[in-house]
């Protein structure tokens, strides 16, 4: 268990400036999810975590101890930062069996026998899959290679786990069994983990607290669900969900420290305390986006007081939900309705949009001005 | 997107040296024993390398005993004396010009039959629905495992006339065969033709492996005929290896010496590289020197206007290479006379040649027929004495020279294909690790530029910097030893041994050695429980190819062959120049079976592929 600290640091390929300026503290026992779209620099901070790649700026900690200062070009060794990996390729040792595999850290570490043994057998055990221990990678399959590379990271009781896109190797129904696994695991060794992935999907289900890059930036660093509710600015908004946010433009104005917002949706008076400390013109009209979930919006066959007169554009059933998408005048925006449901192509409906699920950007800096709560 | 992100270039901050700083720094270097491999190898390429090619080009300007007669001066001075005689006197004509237009005109039409040849070859076989593709692409390579030399015997054997002092197979039977057909530039030209269109072969059709026939059937459905196809699709992906594989055949026959000695020396015709061999034995070796310089400088010209001229597109040589599938393209009404072409191919480029040159060995009189009063196993096994009227020396078996060279030949691939082998691997560790830095491109550079020499250039070179001693006695004259020869060879062979080291590396995952970093596994453990084991199999089949190459080789070492380190291939060829061409194809047959022996061994047990070795 530990509490890792990440200050200022930078990394730079040659020229290429692959990491700018990254804060980031983990806290003993968290799940750390570092996501983002690929070449952001998210495995590259998992691997300046790891003591395999030595940035040019910064200072790293661990539960205190330095274990990075670039000023001193102090860099500690990979095998003394107490961490284990999970590499994206698994990076199995093809000629050595499964539980060489395993063993090996074990041994250099100078183990007894005995407690090598002991551990490489539970890590096998609770990874299922004691029977393969005299397989050769090669002759296992995707699946049960990734078992063995996070029995082989967990054998040595690593107080940070790191692994870096361990599930992109494996199709869709084994990916859904391992996040389980992962989360089990997560629980049962009460391990620090800092994952990286590129799936948000992943990120939301596993993870205690996501941190959001943006080329070679950190964006946004919240809980699962605040990343969801509260994306700070539009890019994140647009990255995370499925089926994606509904943007709608629209005008804003700030009148008497409530914010005025006019768009398609109709009108909206959000007040002072829902407000954030971005950036916002103080007086006059300035163009804004207004950003809703399609969960959040419902539709209702009948008029109902303050809801949104819309038309039905199309409407697509998918068996545990239905999505339709909706028009307001020139926008078009989805409503995600649960279960089965059926509307007519050109359908006359009514959108009831609850606002205070409204986020709401300023259009110029793309930051959040508004929370959803 | 947010405005305020911009992937600019820019340079990592320069940062305060402060102790604890500069400290660190130094530990992070010593401590990490792979920058300490880095240097020390980067110090031992460079005196291999860089510094031999100095000391030649400095002994071409310095003047040495031989010449104080004709020269003023002290032995050391600078003096351009040798370039002069070679460029400027009136012997240029003879010591340059002429020999440099032979080898262009040898080279030039050595390219302009062997590439076609090759490459159509190539075609056949990969691409098209010819039976018995699998003895027909065994016999095609076997020429190729053939060292050069041994064509050139082979051929004296066939076409040999009197005026090297015996009947070839061709005029023993009355037919009369000019000069100009047996020695001299016409054979020159078969016969490395015979040679060297493998090396279009094995390129071209590695080229045409990797195409997808989807990419020819996707021309056939938008209506293109077969000659279309050929001309607009399939051709122009295949040039970048046919132009790879001119360049090669243009620099390797230029500087070859085994097949112009043999069948030019006897005739007066001299090639740049037999001409340069003159200068070296019999002085002013400062001349000799200077020529190596020109073929080193020409090599170079041609393999550099190659990278620029095709060195990026040479990329697309392997598009497409997912076509596992391939649809063969049926030959109709072509196919009877394409057999018949290549059995004539078959027939002249090997059989016969060989044929005349194995029962050559039994004859007693050379061209005098196959009759039982011509047959005898003297040549093999005959005591001295017994036959003064042919020879002076024994037949071979009893011939103790024979059994030195044998040991010597044995003794040098093992010796150095063990060597070079591990020096490539380690060079491949070096380069495929550090790809993209600049001690992994230097590494690269470094060990490209034997490619660059013949091997008479690049052994003369070896022969100029250690004949003599230097750094007062640190490194002793080597002269006439094993150990140069054996340091030669290593050297000479690092680029191929290096590319395969590479390729072999390559093929090892960077993140199977970081997983055993953060297992705390150290450098040299790495080494020793990841990197070897993973790296035997590539090893043992490099070494092989190094070995068979190493046991073909002429030309690198007979500059430093003295009566104690003679090779088999030296002595066949001294044999034939002395005019016992019996005896020499004898020690051919027995060099050839060596190969063959370890081409099949290697191919069995390490399932090493000829097509890899250059």
């Amino acid at each position: 268990m530990s509490r890792i600290e990440l200050k200022n640091i930078d990394k730079f390929y040659g020229n290429n400036h692959v990491l700018r300026n990254i804060n980031l503290t983990i806290e003993d026992g968290d799940f750390m999810t570092l996501l983002g779209p690929s070449g952001c620099g998210k495995t590259t901070t998992l691997r300046v975590v790891s003591g395999l790649e030595k940035p040019q700026n910064g200072i790293m900690t661990i539960d205190g101890v330095e274990m990075i200062n670039a000023d001193d070009a102090y860099y500690a060794e990979p095998s003394k930062r107490g961490l284990n990996l999970v590499f994206q390729s698994y990076a199995l040792w093809p000629h050595m069996t499964v539980y060489n595999n395993i063993s090996f850290g074990l041994k250099i570490q100078k183990m007894s026998h005995d407690e090598i043994d002991r551990r490489v057998m539970d890590s096998l055990r609770m990874m299922r899959i004691d029977m393969y221990k005299d397989r050769y990678p090669t002759e296992l399959s995707g699946g049960q290679q990734q078992r063995v590379a996070i029995a082989r990271a967990v054998a040595s009781s690593p107080k940070l786990l790191l692994l870096d896109e361990p599930l992109s190797n494996l199709d869709a129904k084994l990916r859904i069994d391992m996040r389980s696994e992962l989360q089990r695991l997560h629980k049962e060794l009460g391990t620090t983990i800092i994952y990286v992935t590129h799936d948000q999907v992943e990120a939301l289900t596993m993870s205690t607290k996501i941190a959001l890059f943006k080329a070679g930036e950190l964006n946004q660093v919240a809980t699962p669900m605040e990343l969801y509710n509260n994306p700070i600015d539009l890019e994140a908004a647009d990255f995370i969900g499925n089926p994606r946010i509904n943007l709608v433009p629209g005008k804003a104005e700030m009148k008497g420290g409530q914010l005025v917002v006019k768009s398609e949706l109709g009108g909206h008076t959000f007040a002072a305390e829902y407000l954030t400390n971005e950036q916002k013109p103080s007086s006059g009209e300035f163009d804004c986006v207004l950003a809703v979930r399609p969960e959040q919006i419902l539709i209702s066959r009948e008029p109902v007081e303050g809801a949104l007169p819309v038309t039905v554009y199309a409407s697509q059933p998918a068996g545990s939900e239905t999505i339709v998408t909706l028009k307001a005048g020139e926008d078009e925006f989805l409503s995600k309705e649960i279960g089965q449901a059926h509307y007519d192509i050109d359908q006359k409906v009514w959108a009831i949009i609850d606002q205070d699920k409204i986020n709401v950007y300023n259009k110029e800096t793309t930051r959040l001005i508004k929370r959803a709560v | 997107m947010s405005n305020a992100v911009t992937v600019t270039k820019e340079r990592p901050p320069r940062k305060k040296l402060t102790a604890r700083r500069l400290k660190n720094l130094i530990l992070n270097v010593l401590k990490n024993p792979f920058n300490m491999v880095v240097l020390v190898s980067l110090i031992v390429l460079f005196c291999l390398i860089v510094i031999p090619l100095l000391t030649m080009i400095k002994s071409t300007f310095t003047l040495a005993q031989g010449e104080l007669r004709r020269v003023d001066g002290k032995v050391g001075d600078f003096t351009l004396y040798y370039w002069q005689y070679m460029l400027m006197s009136n012997m240029s004509k003879a010591v340059l010009w002429e020999p440099l237009l032979h080898s262009f005109v040898c080279g030039f039409f050595t390219t302009l039959i062997s590439v076609p040849l090759g490459s159509v070859l190539a075609w056949l076989m990969i691409r098209t629905d010819l039976p018995g593709k699998k003895v027909l692409g065994i016999l095609i390579t076997v020429p190729y495992m053939i060292p050069s030399w041994t064509k050139a015997i082979a051929w004296l054997a066939v076409f040999r006339t009197p005026t090297s002092g015996a009947n070839g197979f061709l005029t023993g039977m009355g037919i009369p065969i000019p000069d100009w057909l047996a020695y001299g530039p016409t054979a020159i030209v078969l016969c490395m033709s015979m040679h060297y269109y493998a090396f279009s072969y094995i390129q071209v059709s590695g080229a045409l492996r990797s195409i997808n026939s989807e990419l020819e059937e996707m021309g056939e459905i938008q209506g293109a005929n077969k000659a279309q196809i050929l001309r607009y699709i399939t051709l122009p992906l295949i040039l970048p290896s046919v132009l790879s594989a001119l360049v090669m055949t243009v620099s390797k026959s230029i500087g070859t010496y085994g097949v112009a000695a043999n069948l030019g020396n006897r005739i007066g015709y001299y090639t740049l590289a037999t001409r340069m061999r003159v200068y070296i034995d019999q002085g002013p070796r400062g001349v000799g020197y200077a020529m190596s310089i020109v073929l080193v400088g020409l090599a170079a010209l041609i393999l550099m206007s190659n990278q620029r001229a095709i060195g990026v597109r040479k990329s697309y040589a392997t598009v497409g290479g997912k076509g596992g599938r391939s649809t063969l393209m049926p030959l109709g009404a072509a196919k009877k006379p394409m057999m018949a072409f290549l059995a004539v191919f078959l027939f002249l480029a090997m059989v016969m040649p060989f044929f005349v040159l194995i029962m050559e060995t039994f004859q007693i009189t050379t061209g005098a027929g196959y009759g039982p009063e011509n047959l005898t196993l003297y040549n093999w096994i005959g005591e001295a004495g017994e036959a003064e009227k042919y020879t002076n020396y024994a037949g071979i078996f009893r011939n103790p020279e024979f059994f030195s060279a044998l040991w010597n030949t044995v003794r040098l691939t093992i010796i150095t294909s063990l060597i070079t082998a591990f020096c490539g691997q380690f060079l491949g560790y070096i380069s495929s690790r550090g790809r993209g830095k600049w001690y992994g491109n230097l590494t690269e550079q470094l060990v490209f530029v034997p490619y660059l020499m013949s091997g008479v250039a690049f052994s003369t070179m070896y022969f100029s910097m250690f004949s003599v001693p230097h750094f007062g006695g640190l490194i002793p004259s080597l002269y006439g030893t094993f150990t140069l020869i054996v340091l030669t060879s290593v050297v000479k062979h690092f680029p191929f041994a290096s590319r395969s080291g590479t390729a072999n590396m390559l093929s090892i995952s960077v993140e199977l050695e970081e997983a055993a970093d953060i297992a705390g596994a150290s450098f040299w453990k790495r080494m020793a429980t990841i990197i070897v084991p993973l790296a035997k199999n590539g090893f043992i089949s490099g070494l092989m190819l190094v070995f068979i190459s190493i046991a073909k080789e002429l030309d690198l070492i007979i500059i430093m062959m003295t009566p104690t380190t003679r090779t088999m291939s030296y002595l066949a060829f001294t044999y034939s120049q002395e005019g016992y061409a019996q005896m020499s194809d004898a020690i051919s047959v027995c060099v050839l079976l060596f190969i063959l022996f370890c081409y099949i061994f290697a191919n069995k047990v390490a399932g090493a592929d000829i097509g890899k070795s250059w």
